[in-house]
């Protein structure tokens, strides 16, 4: 006679299954990068929006608590200062992972690859025999107009001929839901350190999420920059030492420098850490002057030097550039980069891949109007109020229009803006981005969103899986610039399709 | 090492220790208040100026304030962000110096920093404090420690970690000097144990974490001079002088690599023949000075060896030559 056993209680009857959180959830006219039609979750999705599914608004915003506290604690933040008080600000972190299955992603890194190869040899050939320029591919006056074309850097050789090292393009996704590039970020993009913190916060706060699917990691992004960065030293030289120069704690994305730096191993430098004699560099450490081989460079050229380049620049290095033309310090990325991210370059670079490397190009440019172009410029007054305008060298959405969200007075106000400095504008049709649900307070609404993949350029080419998506948290808004009220959420590159 | 980071650990870790000493010290002056007599006790609720002035901070606190009551001081050292020297302006200074050096420390102890310094500027600290001052206290102190313990276990002990702890042991050897500067803290006494000077006493050692220790290494009544002897000359309390300046003095030489009865440059000099001088002194030649003489003294003499230690490590005017063969050295083989 088996043993006796205390019977199990009852199952409890469920009251009711919990509301389906994504019910109701429309994607409306837009291209929505979760569903396909209403309910109908695209297959990579799937497993994931079952999961979701099974949850309930107030689990959902305890784990979007613990994510907002841990970026809190960890310090993740910018200060706003009002009354002198500072408060610590986080950067909103989505907590809906935007999934990239591996066919869509591999056509996307071909196209990234494919880009940021041209962009360098356009890069040397312009500061050489501007082969480009000469046979009429690109008109001579819109590079010698460029602002950041550095004239003085012609027949400057960089070391093994690479210009930018780090590179952030944008992609967004049009109501097809085609990839197109929006722009190069060859300075110095930011952000691909929540690449990798909103990963681990996600992991933290949301292990369950991961269990299902297999998803490439993010992790190695520090490890291959540092390889990178030793691969340019001077004179290929063995070991080198290695540092990130930032203007300093008060700037938006220190966090980001020291994250890097951290990661790496390798010190963190200010201008006033530095000092060159002898066209060397050196640090100022506690045991004296250290020679320093490789900067990664968080400073725009403008601020590099003040012997050189802007002489009210405080956070620069007197001497640096002579000691990089001597070619006993390498930059990363080279100087005068921004000739190849100047938006109306932009319009160029398709032209670039067929003349460099004769190919199509495999991520297509948003179509593009210059504002300097009778005909284009035609168009423009003509359909101002349709179009978004952009001044060809600003970034983190400041110096743009958009026509449709647009009043009067900012409409005429670029009007008269793009008349008086033509060469300085673009503008391309107000494009209908692709949009992602995101949870707010108890239910998802959708919000449009990019993409930055970051793009290393070194001995090979790395792009790490994904890249940071950004999401325009206000509703109905296009810009995701973090100064601009955007957000952003961790981004998965899946191993198969779903 | 950087020596703006190195300047950066030393000014963390003075700022860190500074921030638990002011809470220990309004923590104790608090509940002073209710050991002594009424008539005493009003009294030094009025005037909180001799904790003011033990700090060194009269100046900044006239600027601010007229009285010099419980409520004004206690604002004034606890949450006054403009005054660096109250806790939460000990603790954001620690903070920015945190920040500046986030590579160089573990991830722990940034973020038991900046947890800390959430907590006391957040709108709730403050009421938490009038609601139940002790436990305010308890948790301040503790979040203070628990960056200490963490410090301790988890930092590469390099030159870095000298540098975080000479900050703390300057500014803990500082922070005994004032309690005991006689001018100030105390109601001026004979040096004999009447009650009153008792319960002060008793305060001095609490505001130094110095109760327990005294009744085990002396097992009577608080004397004054033996409190003294305990804070300035007792080498195994880790909060007394002496036992920060051998601290000091061994990082100096951790780091330099000369040994002790020798020195390779001032800051070496000045806190070898301080150490000595504490070494080879009694307590009943300082008592005959007067305490308050001896205590400013000896301030003076860690204000020069802090500054020595900047000259030496972070603003060194560098010599030509040593630029020079640096810079050969640079050539590539």
């Amino acid at each position: 006679m088996p043993a006796a056993t205390q019977p199990a209680p009852a199952k409890r009857k469920k009251k009711s299954a919990p509301k389906q959180l994504f019910k109701g959830y429309q994607p409306e006219k837009f291209f929505d990068e979760v569903f396909s039609a209403p309910e109908k979750a695209r297959p990579a999705y799937r497993k994931l929006i079952q999961r979701m599914n099974r949850m309930s608004a107030r689990e959902l915003d305890e784990r979007r608590q613990m994510a907002d506290v841990s970026f809190l604690n960890q310090g993740i933040t910018f200060t706003v200062y009002s009354d002198n008080e500072g408060t610590e600000r986080i950067f909103p972190f989505d907590i809906v992972p935007r999934v990239i299955p591996a066919t869509e992603w591999e056509h996307i890194e071909s196209g990234l690859v494919q880009r940021i190869t041209a962009l360098n040899l356009f890069l040397h050939d312009i500061y050489h025999g501007q082969r480009i320029l000469r046979d009429g591919v690109i008109p001579r006056h819109f590079i010698d107009e460029a602002k950041h074309f550095r004239k003085e850097f012609m027949g400057f050789n960089v070391p093994r001929n690479i210009y930018i090292h780090i590179c952030g393009t944008d992609l967004v996704r049009d109501d097809h839901g085609t990839y197109f590039v929006l722009e190069d970020n060859a300075r110095c993009p930011s952000g691909v350190s929540y690449v990798m913190e909103n990963r681990s916060t996600l992991r933290r706060v949301f292990p369950g999420l991961f269990e299902q699917y297999g998803v490439r990691p993010v992790e190695h992004f520090p490890e291959e920059l540092l390889n990178l960065l030793k691969y340019i030293a001077p004179h290929g030289k063995p070991n080198p030492t290695v540092a990130v120069l930032t203007p300093g704690i008060y700037n938006s994305a220190y966090f980001e420098h020291s994250f890097l730096a951290r990661q790496m191993g390798i010190e963190i430098v200010e201008g006033r850490d530095l000092v060159v004699r002898d066209d060397h560099v050196f640090m100022r450490t506690t045991k004296g002057l250290q020679a320093l081989d490789v900067i990664y460079r968080r400073i725009d050229d403008d601020f590099l030097d003040p012997h050189v380049f802007r002489p009210d620049s405080m956070l620069g290095v007197p001497g640096i550039v002579s000691a990089y033309r001597a070619g006993n310090v390498s930059l990363a990325n080279s100087i005068g980069t921004g000739v190849a991210d100047d938006k109306v370059t932009y319009y160029f670079v398709p032209r670039m891949i067929k003349y460099y490397l004769d190919q199509e190009p495999i991520l297509p440019n948003v179509p593009t109007y210059l504002a300097s172009e009778p005909a284009d410029m035609k168009y423009i007054m003509d359909n101002l109020p349709k179009l978004v305008v952009k001044a060809a060298n600003e970034a983190g959405g400041y110096g743009m229009l958009i026509g449709p969200h647009a009043s009067k007075g900012e409409i005429d106000k670029f009007r008269r803006l793009i008349k008086t400095d033509p060469r300085n504008y673009i503008a391309q049709p107000t494009l209908s981005l692709s949009r992602h649900p995101c949870f707010c307070e108890d239910h998802f609404e959708g919000r449009h969103i990019d993409l930055r993949p970051y793009i290393l350029y070194g001995e090979k080419i790395t792009i790490i899986p994904g890249g940071l998506t950004r999401v325009a948290l206000r509703k109905g808004s296009l810009v995701v610039n973090s100064s601009q009220g955007g957000g952003s959420k961790d981004t998965w590159v899946l191993e198969g399709d779903e | 090492m950087l020596s703006r980071v190195a300047d950066s650990l030393f000014w963390m870790g003075l700022y860190v220790e500074r921030a638990e000493n002011i809470a220990r010290i309004v923590d104790v002056n608090s509940q002073l208040m209710l050991d002594l007599p009424r008539e005493q006790a009003d009294r030094i609720s009025r005037n909180w100026m001799p904790v003011v002035a033990s700090l060194g901070d009269e100046r900044a606190f006239r600027e601010r304030h007229k009285k010099a009551d419980a409520e004004a001081v206690t604002d004034f050292l606890l949450f006054d962000r403009s005054h660096t020297n109250s806790i939460v302006g000990s603790l954001a200074a620690a903070r920015e110096n945190a920040r500046t050096v986030r590579e160089q420390i573990s991830t722990e102890m940034w973020e038991q920093i900046n947890r800390t310094y959430l907590w006391l500027t957040s709108k709730g600290s403050r009421q938490f404090f009038h609601r139940n001052a002790y436990e305010f206290f308890e948790r301040t102190k503790k979040s203070l420690q628990l960056f200490q313990g963490i410090t301790d276990s988890v930092m590469m002990q390099g030159e870095g970690w000298e540098f975080l702890r000479m900050g703390r042991y300057l500014e803990r050897a500082d922070k005994a000097s004032r309690l005991l500067d006689d001018e100030f803290f105390l109601v001026k006494g004979d040096g004999k144990s009447n009650g009153t000077a008792v319960i002060q006493w008793q305060a001095i050692l609490r505001c130094s974490n110095a109760r327990q220790a005294y009744q085990r290494l002396y097992a009577t009544v608080v004397e004054p001079i033996r409190v003294a002897e305990l804070l300035l000359l007792h080498e195994e309390f880790p909060r007394s002088v002496e036992h920060c300046l051998r601290g000091l003095d061994q990082a100096l030489r951790r780091m330099s690599g000369v040994s002790s009865g020798k020195f390779s440059n001032q800051a070496e000099k000045l806190s070898g023949r301080l150490l000595s001088e504490l070494s080879f002194g009694s307590i009943e030649e300082i008592w005959q000075r007067g305490l308050h003489q001896a205590m400013d003294d000896l301030q003076l003499k860690l204000n020069a060896i802090g500054a020595a230690i900047r000259d030496v490590y972070i603003n060194p005017a560098v010599p030509v030559a040593a630029m020079a063969t640096a810079a050969t050295a640079q050539v590539p083989q």
